[in-house]
């Protein structure tokens, strides 16, 4: 067996002199290293020296926030919409506790962040200091891993370590506590180490799947008479290659593809095998699809309570195949009959070779007759809505189809809050390439869509940003106009304003009776007034004849633009699945009574879910 | 539903991590966060050179949800190694109790033989009271301190069960051991 190699022993010869510098300049050098250009975050007593350096050095670019928890969410912004590690940097106590929210969104969602936290000196730590916060505890639970530092001496390599874990495997966001004796003292800066995915001593995640299951999962492909693909965020992120050889894989197979609301863009909304988003407001071609296949191959998905519906009633005829980097998503929900771990597009590119070299026959009658059937469902046209044009009301979806028609052909970007309108725009929107679409899914964390404009915004400086965002969501983080003012980030916020909380009203409608309960979004502002007064551009649109030209003044306009769309009000989010049912259960819409059952009459068990 | 998805099974899973601060409040995070079972959770650290630190936990769960638990566990960072003792072939368990039986006269002496039975030595005594020291496997101790109960007042203290697979397979070897181990196990932090 080898002997432990010692990390300077694995460097040496190629390894310069030592280089002695403060903590505060190791964390500079170790971001500059680590190829990190931009930094969200907000100063405070725990994190003095760390911004006394960044001013002295001027290594990396600094964009202040107006909050900490809208550090997170523009650094999950700038790492979704660039595919690299998105970094935060905040001050100890209320700093970090407000970082909480944006960390547990990345968690959920698998975004790499590396958060700074500043902690009050090692001394003092548990003795309740002013700005003191347990954040290592509170963390815990809502990061991929954290570290507290009391030692300058391992400051590089945590540092470089967070890196590594943070991009690494499953991604997700990763906390540094800081305290800020250990940024004064001074310590030996290390290089990142090599090889990191091979070298380290516990964390190397499996990335290259097994070959024998590749090919059973070919095989199977192959033979499937109903076959879809079920595709998710890990395509995503696992780069945007992975996404051509997703689409490839698919359209040499021929089978239908559905995505998740994470998985937008992994495959171009446009084509023909595309059957739409899956799940609660999926199509109904989708869910209907994934109900009566034979052969599910799920990439990058984690078959979460929003897509499985009824979980004893998921997709009962089916061979499942799961594709996963983390082997504890695997038979987590849904038993699975092939689990392959690895990165999704090291998998989609070892089952395209496969394919290619063992050119299996595929069963052309069975699965025409397969999409003949999906053809049929496609023509129930559940997206369809009716629009009367002129004076007329807008429906919120014509907001984002007409949205979508505008700036299809523009370099855009589309974040959203959470609620109705994230549903309407995963719905109405086509993403045709990946890192486009970004939204929070697994956490839902309302005001998420304005910060992370502001990330994405920060990365892209040419192209278009939009945050579809609803009324009620956009004031949870408005503050961060103040940081598209001070930086000129020409986000355009596109506000579905129907004065409710309009997600959970439809549920109040749904399954309590129509008693809206604190779901009406009473003392708006002014948000033309609003956007003035951050030096931006304030836009309305009332009725469906001036909405074309409000979306148009809107992208024209080369500053920040909130566009206040106000749309018809009492109008629900459908298809929809209701909680506790199965996926063919779908409502179609306000009239439809389902298949299981008259609308709303909601089981036991669906009642309890959210 | 399947039988086999309901049947609740109990589990012995071993876990090496880095003995490092937090780790074991991240373990015990997780099973609490997640509605896992915990009946009983030893640590102690086995390897000072390389720092590392050997869980055992026994768990209880449909075979799902054990198979979860490794799973998650085998995902934590600073985790090395996880190995079910109750699957990978049999093994052996063992927890060690310190039993305090205080009473007088007949009694007293009925306690001396059974102690004396169940292998069990006393290692304290007064004129009122004997302390016990027991090893053996949890459903033998459990034995010993309703018998003593019945014979006076009775105060216990246990490890939880420490466990290891039988023969001569090493699968969390002592970095240090002259048969060394498969994996270099070098944390740098």
């Amino acid at each position: 067996m080898a002997q432990p190699k010692k990390p300077s022993a694995r460097k040496s010869g190629t390894k310069p002199a030592a280089q002695r510098m403060s903590g505060a300049a190791i964390i500079m050098k170790a971001l500059q290293d680590q190829g990190v250009e931009v930094v969200f975050g907000y100063p405070g007593g725990a994190v003095l020296p760390i911004y006394d350096e960044l001013f002295k050095t001027n290594a990396v670019r600094h964009i202040l926030v107006r909050q900490e928890g809208g550090a997170v969410h523009a650094a999950e912004g700038y790492a979704r919409s660039t595919g690299k590690v998105g970094v935060v940097l905040v001050t100890s106590g209320p700093g970090a506790t407000n970082a909480v929210t944006g960390l547990t969104d990345a968690l959920m969602d698998s975004i790499p962040i590396v958060c700074l936290t500043g902690q009050v000196a090692t001394h003092l730590i548990g003795n309740d200091a002013f700005q003191e916060a347990d954040t290592t505890g509170i963390t815990r639970p809502c990061t991929k891993h954290n570290y507290l530092v009391k030692d300058v001496e391992d400051l590089a390599d945590v540092m470089h370590e967070a890196f590594y874990v943070a991009a690494n495997g499953r991604p997700g966001p990763v906390v540094i506590d800081l305290p800020k004796d250990v940024q004064f003292a001074e310590g030996t800066y290390k290089e990142p180490a090599e090889n990191l995915e091979t070298e380290h001593s516990s964390y190397r995640p499996r990335t290259e799947p097994d070959a024998a299951s590749i090919e059973e999962a070919v095989r199977l492909i192959a033979k499937a008479k109903r076959p879809i693909f079920y595709g998710g965020g890990g395509i995503i992120n696992a780069g945007p290659d992975a996404s051509k050889k997703f689409t490839e894989l698919a359209r040499v197979t021929g089978a239908p593809v559905t995505l998740t609301l994470m998985g937008l863009g992994a495959f171009p909304a446009s084509d023909k095998q595309f059957v739409g988003m899956l799940g609660m407001h999926g199509t109904y071609e989708a869910n209907m699809a994934m109900h009566g296949c034979d052969l599910m191959v799920c990439l990058g998905a984690r078959f979460d309570d929003r897509i499985t519906g009824r979980l004893d009633a998921f997709s009962p005829d089916s061979t499942k195949i799961h594709v996963d980097i983390d082997p504890s998503s695997i038979n987590k929900n849904v038993a699975v009959d092939l689990p392959i771990i690895g990165d999704a597009g090291k998998v989609a590119t070892a089952m395209l070779k496969s394919w290619r070299k063992l050119k299996p026959r595929r069963d052309k009658k069975a699965q025409d007759a397969w999409w003949d059937q999906i053809e049929g469902w496609r023509k129930r046209d559940c997206l369809a809505y009716s629009q009367t044009k002129g004076k007329q009301p807008i429906k919120p979806q014509h907001a984002i189809k007409r949205l979508y028609e505008i700036i299809k052909d523009k370099d855009h970007y589309v974040t959203t809050e959470v609620g109705q309108h994230q549903m309407w725009a995963a719905q109405y929107f086509q993403f045709e390439e990946p890192n486009r679409w970004m939204t929070s899914g697994g956490l839902g964390t309302m005001g998420y869509g304005l910060p992370a404009a502001v990330g994405a915004q920060i990365a892209h400086p040419e192209s278009l940003v939009v945050d579809i965002s609803g009324e009620a969501s956009f004031l949870m983080n408005m503050q961060e106009l103040g940081t598209m003012a001070q930086y000129r980030l020409p986000v355009k916020v596109f506000i579905l304003n129907n004065e409710w909380m309009g997600m959970v009203r439809q549920w109040q409608e749904l399954i309590h009776g129509g008693r809206y309960s604190e779901t009406y979004s009473e003392g708006l502002p002014d948000f033309v007034k609003l956007a003035e007064c951050f030096g931006g551009k304030g836009l309305r649109a009332e009725h469906a004849g001036e909405l074309d030209d409000i979306i148009n003044q809107m992208i024209d306009h080369p500053g920040p633009v909130i566009a206040d769309i106000r749309v018809v009000k009492d109008e629900s989010c459908y298809p929809m699945i209701p909680s506790g049912a199965a996926h063919y259960e779908m409502l179609l819409g306000p009239e439809d009574e389902g298949s299981g059952g008259p609308r709303g009459a909601a089981s036991a068990a669906g009642l309890a879910l959210v | 539903m399947n039988p086999k998805e309901t049947t609740i099974e109990r589990h012995v899973i071993g876990i090496l991590v880095s003995n490092e601060p937090g780790v074991l409040a991240r373990v015990i995070g997780l099973f609490s966060g997640r509605g896992y079972n915990i009946e009983s959770l030893t640590v102690s650290e086995v390897d000072d050179r390389e720092n590392l630190s050997r869980i055992t936990i026994v768990t209880t769960g449909t075979p799902m949800v054990i198979e979860q638990i490794k799973a998650q566990l085998a995902r934590l960072v600073p985790v090395y190694d996880v190995h079910d003792l109750t699957t990978e072939g049999s093994h052996l368990e063992r927890e060690l109790a310190l039993i305090k039986v205080a009473n007088t006269g007949e009694d007293r002496i009925e306690a001396l033989r059974i102690a004396d039975m169940f292998r069990a030595r006393a290692i304290d005594s007064t004129l009122e009271s004997f302390i016990f020291e027991m090893t053996g496997s949890t459903r033998k101790i459990d034995a010993f301190v309703d018998l003593m109960a019945a014979l006076g007042g009775v105060e216990v203290s246990r490890t939880g069960v420490v466990g290891i697979a039988r023969g001569s397979r090493l699968d969390m070897p002592m970095s240090r051991s002259k048969v060394a181990g498969k994996k270099t196990r070098k944390r740098k932090i």
